[in-house]
């Protein structure tokens, strides 16, 4: 067996994550026996580093493939090209059990703490289940570290005899945390950790999550549609529309400066309580639904929903181009020195 | 202006499986008038959606009963009405945005056949005339090519469509109230702004009084003009929006403010951590013990707020407030 996954090839690079143009496609049935399959384009050629120790966002609507790259990462979705780095290994190629292997350092936390966890397993077994399957220390180790595991996520030692239908909402995702940090992963998937809990108990999640990346120098990939959210907890954000990222920048430029008419119709419809910000005269509004990621359209993919949209955005298809130093935006109307559209700076 | 919709001392309470009785509701008490937009804000489980079953008349019985209370509408009482008057009052004059828009629809019906059997009821519409109501309304909720998608089923729409077919359904008799139930939980951002605007844009022609329930402040500040908050089935503070976001009285609304990272325009270099609400809504069999129902979850708890229920006081012009803080004070 190769041994690509030893870590002997570590490099000891400041990107724990670089993904180079990952795309997937899912093809459907044919429906015209002279033409090639229709797909649908989830992933179209998605590019970001992620720094050790830092949270890297994704934003967008649902269908805009966010969750399907994290899938593709995590090596949960079929990839249909490009490259993925993680630690400097490329894993996009990896199968079986070196794929196997490479698994203790990437884990993820998913969106509803109801269903992601067995419900016939004890939290102490589901926790305990990857060290299990991935053959980490032996008996005694293992015990102490899921002991210790349920310490740092904030539950009892006792509840560990406990089954996932005794735990409230919180306290399960707690257990879904538990058992993503157990084979001490690098990088930890977050597809829309709080989205399913209750306001007051979202609280006690994130600030879970920011202590445990202080602590153990985390790298988290973290998928919301809530920007508040967004902006509280990443360092670096992708905004991503149908399988593009369209504007990528660091939190303050993002939501300090947003260029992209997209990412401030995004920002515009968020409810604000803050007067000021509600009664913003530059507010944008998009109107429709995205079009569909089947049959794609020519030019900007935004520009059918786009208030600014010109001639040349639905016949040219606009590329990512680096506007200022780490701020990346794909919009023809956005000018070289980094001026938004002239509508929107109006 | 006179309250079109009043809800005076209303309880519900629920038959437990162990024999005992919890009363979900507890006296609770509110008004509004047509035009207005009344917000009600609380976490899951602190009875919000069962004060719209109960206006709907819908609580399910058994186990469930209005024990107590009065819900009128324009003056007309609706809790001692016959079944049959509620039935006429029920998607007529007041009627319900449910929350989830893919288990509300009926998937083997068209959406024109489901707008328009609410006509046919309330208002004895032909089919025919009805499905030119539902072409009508669904041009109202902005669907594009509406003559085609009338004809079409559920599974055939996006799930920000199928919100605006709930939208025309709802307001197809043009209720005088109308309650929207969480009703964009499910949907991207993009799609909850135009929703909104929609039910703003709708409620300025029809002049029909709202009630949106939701847990987002946000959308609080967006849509309502006043607010309820409630907590295990009382309501701990009541105020104009602007008032209750400046000025929170009960500790469980501050909570509710500070726990949310709010988008700001200009966000800074450091982070907050952000305030917990410790713990979690008490569970049914739990209601109904002596003392503040906050108090466990409250950190700012006295002896006091253990053993005896705070009385509600006004607390500031147009302000009320349930908590034995604001009783002391001078």
């Amino acid at each position: 067996m190769l041994d690509a996954c030893d870590g002997a090839v570590m490099t000891d690079t400041e990107n724990l994550l670089e993904v180079r143009d990952l795309k997937v496609h899912f093809p459907l049935p044919k429906t015209n026996p002279f033409a090639s399959a229709p797909k649908v384009h989830a992933v179209d050629g998605v590019s970001f580093d992620t720094k050790r120790g830092t949270t890297f966002g994704l934003v967008g609507e649902s269908g805009s493939g966010k969750t399907t790259t994290a899938l593709a990462i995590m090596r949960l979705a079929p990839i249909t090209d490009g490259s993925i780095r993680l630690n400097g290994e490329e894993i996009c190629l990896l199968a079986g059990e070196p794929l196997r292997q490479q698994r203790r350092h990437m884990q993820i936390i998913f969106q509803d703490p109801y269903s992601s966890l067995n419900p016939r397993l004890r939290a102490g077994e589901i926790v305990r289940a990857p060290l299990d399957q991935l053959d980490v220390g032996d008996e005694k180790i293992r015990d102490d570290r899921v002991a210790e595991l349920f310490r740092l996520v904030g539950l009892r030692p006792e509840q560990q005899a406990l089954f996932p239908h005794q735990f409230s909402g919180g306290q399960r995702q707690r257990v879904g945390i538990a058992r993503a940090l157990a084979t001490q992963p690098d990088l930890i998937v977050c597809d829309e950790p709080v989205s399913a809990l209750d306001v007051a108990i979202q609280a006690q999640i994130l600030n879970l999550l920011r202590r445990l990346q202080e602590e153990f120098g985390l790298t988290y990939l973290f998928i919301s549609h809530d920007l508040g959210v967004v902006q509280h907890m990443c360092d670096d954000i992708a905004v991503m529309y149908l399988g593009q990222v369209i504007e990528h920048a660091d939190r303050l430029s993002l939501f300090g400066r947003p260029l992209h008419p997209y990412t401030n119709a995004l920002l515009s419809a968020v409810p604000s309580a803050d007067p000021a910000l509600r009664d913003r005269a530059d507010r944008i509004r998009v109107s429709g639904d995205p079009p569909s990621p089947i049959d794609l359209p020519p030019g900007c993919r935004f520009a059918s929903r786009c208030p600014f949209a010109e001639d040349r955005c639905r016949a040219e298809e606009p590329r990512l181009r680096l506007i200022a130093e780490g701020h990346q935006v794909r919009c023809h109307l956005v000018t070289d020195d980094g001026s938004p559209p002239p509508h929107l700076a109006a | 202006m006179t309250a079109l919709l009043e809800v005076n001392g209303l309880s519900v309470e629920f038959d437990l499986k162990d024999g005992t009785v919890s009363r979900v509701i507890n006296d609770l008490n509110f008004s509004l008038t047509a035009g207005q937009t009344l917000g009600i804000v609380g976490e899951s489980g602190c009875g919000k959606s069962m004060t719209a079953l109960a206006i709907m008349g819908l609580v399910p019985m058994p186990p469930g009963r209005v024990a107590d209370g009065v819900i009128a509408l324009a003056g007309e009482d609706l809790l001692g009405a016959s079944e049959s008057r509620r039935r006429e009052v029920r998607g007529n004059d007041v009627s319900m945005i449910f929350q989830e828009p893919m288990t509300s629809l009926n998937p083997v019906y068209t959406i024109g056949d489901q707008i328009g059997e609410t006509v046919r009821l309330h208002q004895g519409l032909s089919r025919r005339d009805a499905r030119e109501r539902a072409v009508d309304m669904l041009r109202a909720v902005s669907i594009p090519a509406p003559e085609k998608r009338v004809d079409e089923y559920p599974h055939q729409l996006s799930g920000g469509m199928r919100q605006r077919v709930m939208i025309a359904m709802a307001l197809a008799c043009q209720p005088q109230v109308l309650i929207a139930d969480e009703p964009t939980t499910a949907l991207d951002v993009t799609v909850q702004a135009q929703i909104f605007d929609l039910l703003k844009e709708l409620q300025e022609q029809t002049s029909s009084a709202i009630i949106l329930i939701t847990h987002d402040m946000g959308a609080i500040a967006e849509m309502a003009q006043r607010v309820v908050v409630m907590y295990a089935g009382r309501k701990v503070e009541e105020a104009l929006v602007d008032e209750m976001l400046t000025n929170p009285k009960h500790p469980y609304t501050r909570g509710l403010i500070a726990c949310v990272p709010h988008l700001e325009a200009k966000p800074s270099e450091e982070r907050k951590v952000l305030t917990e609400i410790p713990g979690v809504v008490p569970s049914v069999a739990e209601l109904g013990r002596g003392g503040c129902p906050f108090a466990p979850r409250c950190a700012e708890a006295m002896d006091r707020c253990h053993d005896e229920m705070p009385p509600e006081i006004i607390a500031a012009h147009d302000h009320k407030v349930a908590c034995w803080m604001h009783v002391m004070a001078p």
